[in-house]
């Protein structure tokens, strides 16, 4: 019990000594002033690593090498965030030899903030101005709210949107739904005809969380203290009860998401509409090639009749690890990256990004017409749907603890037993738990 | 009379059949996967989950095997040669190494030895991944971690190895041997390259490709010491890739090629070496 408190007391410390310190800590080369004063050039050239796993960005960061011969930037790859690359950074960290900068997704920041692991670049040259420039939820991101405080450029986001079958929904004469009623009555006509509206995947937690974040729910809360956990706030129990309904009514598929068994559904026709991420869009052109032409993008169903709100499925930030020597040029290298025209061109093409900047939403190869979706605009809907998405949404520090638990709930309701309610409690419990064994400050 | 040898052939027939039933159910059960990794290949991207997994269908294999060398300026390769690095020389020196130990614990009488050999025996017990995070942190000492050497060094510590030669050493070089060759002038180390290696040939090919084998499937190690894809293995390389399928549905193909073609030089190293290997397990098991 002793230790536990001094722990939580420690921890304590460092999130409070955080607020305060800026650049300064972790060996920066400024020295240990204010935060105004950290975060200097430095002499000379400057050599720089950054850790990513998207593939292509290399040639990317050739583009700045060619145009910045004194910050050389060197690539450093490895698999996904959660594959292994986050494990590795703690690992870095903890040995001192993490790269300058890191991709990082949102969700898994605040775990990096809170073991430590980021420099505030809030005092570098241009990055606190640069706010406006970043959809506005974006920032809250990577700032966590806090003041003074910059810890990642924000680098894509996953706007979802709804891809649905054009060509099945005129054919049944089933109008296009805006509103989430709409939705569960279509599904029932679906449903009557051999088909199924949608899938209701186990694992893609995250894809849920983008559904309670579309009806302003949020499932965690930080005020400088303590961490709120709200697996189970109204709105999040609303979303659980809706889907839970579909469910339990046999009008959605039940496959485990990504598997050939799903693409078969979408490419045979038997699944009719995705709410997905803009990134989603070629998950389906990959994976149900004969439906070419046949699809189409609206924006997200809505609670209420008339609103426009839109939900986010995925995104990361480019953030400067703890123990960079250089945290001015790498902060600058993380801004040309995020924000430059041909920055955002480049990462789009290697790897599909989706800007999260509000000039990048109207870049050229974002407003051309996709032929898999009939020619449709379909970045219009997406660009629409990433200003429409609610900036309060906060993450987690053990997104994936708490993922892995709510999965589990998932699947036992697919299987029969259980609600998607009672997997919100039982993961909201388990990750008060979590946060309470990782001496971080929590509410009971 | 004549009912019993009637009925001998019959049984000896029966359970022949069951035998082949049995190994034919495993050698398809393990022949399966590869053939679905072999037809995967040969398929385009689109026909890859709309037509049957376990037969043909478009022949691509060519066109894909092209398409995965020229992808990010043919990393691919790259990493198939480090693999092929790592494993054999690793595999190489590892044997040596383990070729010497166990010979001098099997051979030489001296205070410690059976202390030495049971800790060695301890390391059997130790799984490889157990000790990847200390090694990261030993390497961070050094600066030396997303190097060449922080996979290669520690590839070349085999205890099975050592435990392997140890008991072959013993049992197939004749303590009279050496001495001959003692008399005749021979130094011990020239003595263990030119008599007792020669003799216990069959358990170094043994050793060669447990280890080979052992490196060529490590995957642990080279994901917490290395970032720098151009040091990767093959094996890390293709989870790399892998992790993001979801994401670049473009990636998938590269995957299932490269899985594929990743297993080929294994089973070239099986196949040119498994006379040595048959002779090794009988020898060691008779005596």
């Amino acid at each position: 019990m002793h230790i536990k408190n001094s722990k939580r007391i420690v921890a304590l410390g460092v999130l409070a000594a955080l607020s305060l310190t800026g650049c300064a800590a972790g060996g920066s080369s400024g020295g240990s002033g204010g935060d105004a004063a950290a975060c200097a050039p430095s002499d000379g050239k400057v050599d720089l690593t950054f850790t990513s796993w998207i593939p292509g960005i290399d040639k990317v960061v050739d583009i700045w090498n060619k145009e910045n011969p004194d910050i050389q930037v060197t690539v450093q790859t490895g698999p996904n965030g959660n594959g292994g690359t986050y494990k590795n950074f703690f690992n870095q960290l903890s040995a001192g030899n993490a790269p300058d900068l890191g991709q990082i997704e949102y969700d898994a920041l605040p775990n990096f903030r809170v073991q430590d692991g980021l420099t505030n670049i809030a005092s570098c040259k241009n990055v606190t101005e640069s706010k406006d420039d970043f959809i506005d939820w974006t920032w809250n991101q990577v700032t966590f709210g806090e003041d003074d405080a910059v810890y990642a450029i924000p680098q894509d986001t996953g706007p979802m949107a709804m891809y649905y079958r054009k060509d099945l929904f005129e054919k049944a004469g089933i109008p296009v739904p805006t509103t989430w009623d709409e939705y569960a009555a279509a599904a029932k006509t679906i449903r009557s005809q051999g088909g199924y509206i949608t899938n209701f995947p186990q694992n893609d937690v995250n894809w849920f969380a983008g559904l309670v974040w579309q009806a302003d729910g949020r499932w965690f809360s930080n005020d400088g203290d303590k961490w709120d956990v709200t697996l189970t706030s109204p709105e999040s129990e609303k979303v659980a009860d809706y889907w839970q309904g579909l469910i339990s009514n046999d009008l959605v598929s039940k496959v485990p998401a990504w598997t050939d068994e799903w693409n078969n559904a979408y490419n045979t026709g038997s699944d009719w509409t995705w709410i997905s991420a803009v990134w989603g869009a070629n998950s389906i052109s990959s994976g149900a090639p004969d439906t070419s032409g046949n699809w189409a993008v609206a924006p997200m169903p809505q609670w209420k009749a008339g609103d426009t709100k839109a939900g986010n499925w995925g995104g990361s930030s480019t953030a400067v690890l703890k123990g960079s020597k250089h945290p001015y040029e790498a902060a600058q290298f993380a801004l040309w990256l995020n924000t430059s025209d041909e920055a955002l061109t480049a990462l789009n093409k290697e790897a599909n990004l989706y800007p999260a900047t509000k000039a990048g939403l109207k870049l050229p190869v974002l407003s051309e017409g996709v032929d898999f979706y009939g020619g449709q605009k379909i970045y219009d809907t997406f660009a629409t749907a990433a200003n429409e998405t609610n900036p309060d949404f906060v993450w987690g520090p053990t997104m994936t603890q708490t993922y892995g638990d709510v999965a589990d709930g998932f699947g036992e309701v697919l299987g029969g037993t259980g609600t998607l309610t009672d997997a919100l409690k039982t993961g909201q419990q388990k990750t008060i738990d979590a946060l309470d064994a990782a001496a971080i400050p929590v509410n009971k | 009379m004549s009912q019993i040898s009637a009925g001998a052939p019959k049984e000896k027939l029966a359970s022949r059949t069951a035998a082949m039933i049995v190994m034919g159910i495993s050698t398809l059960y393990f022949l399966v996967p590869i053939w679905w990794l072999f037809i995967g290949s040969t398929k385009s991207r689109e026909q890859f989950s709309s037509t049957a997994g376990l037969w043909f269908a478009d022949f691509n294999l060519f066109t894909n095997i092209a398409d995965l060398f020229a992808y990010n300026d043919g990393v691919y390769l790259r990493w198939m040669l480090n693999s092929i690095v790592y494993a054999s020389f690793g595999a190489l020196l590892g044997t040596l190494f383990a070729a010497m130990c166990g010979y001098a614990l099997a051979k030489y009488r001296f205070p410690g030895r059976e202390l030495i050999f049971n800790t060695v025996l301890g390391g059997v017990l130790v799984p490889a991944t157990a000790l990847a995070l200390p090694l990261f942190l030993i390497f961070s000492q050094f600066n030396a971690t997303n190097t060449f050497w922080s996979v290669f060094l520690p590839s070349i510590v085999s205890p099975f190895g050592v435990y392997l030669a140890r008991i072959f050493a013993a049992a197939s070089v004749p303590d009279e041997l050496l001495e001959a060759a003692r008399l005749d002038g021979a130094g011990e180390v020239r003595t263990f390259f030119s008599v007792s290696r020669r003799l216990m040939t069959p358990a170094l090919v043994t050793i060669f490709l447990f280890q080979f084998v052992a490196i060529w499937n490590n995957f642990f190690l080279p994901l917490i010491m290395l970032r720098d894809q151009t040091l990767f293995p093959v094996t890390l390389g293709l989870y790399t890739w892998n992790s993001q399928v979801n994401q670049i549905p473009e990636i998938r193909t590269f995957v299932i090629i490269g899985a594929f073609l990743s297993i080929i030089p294994l089973i070239i190293a099986f196949l040119s070496l498994q006379r040595f290997w048959r002779g090794g397990l009988g020898a060691g098991s008779v005596k």
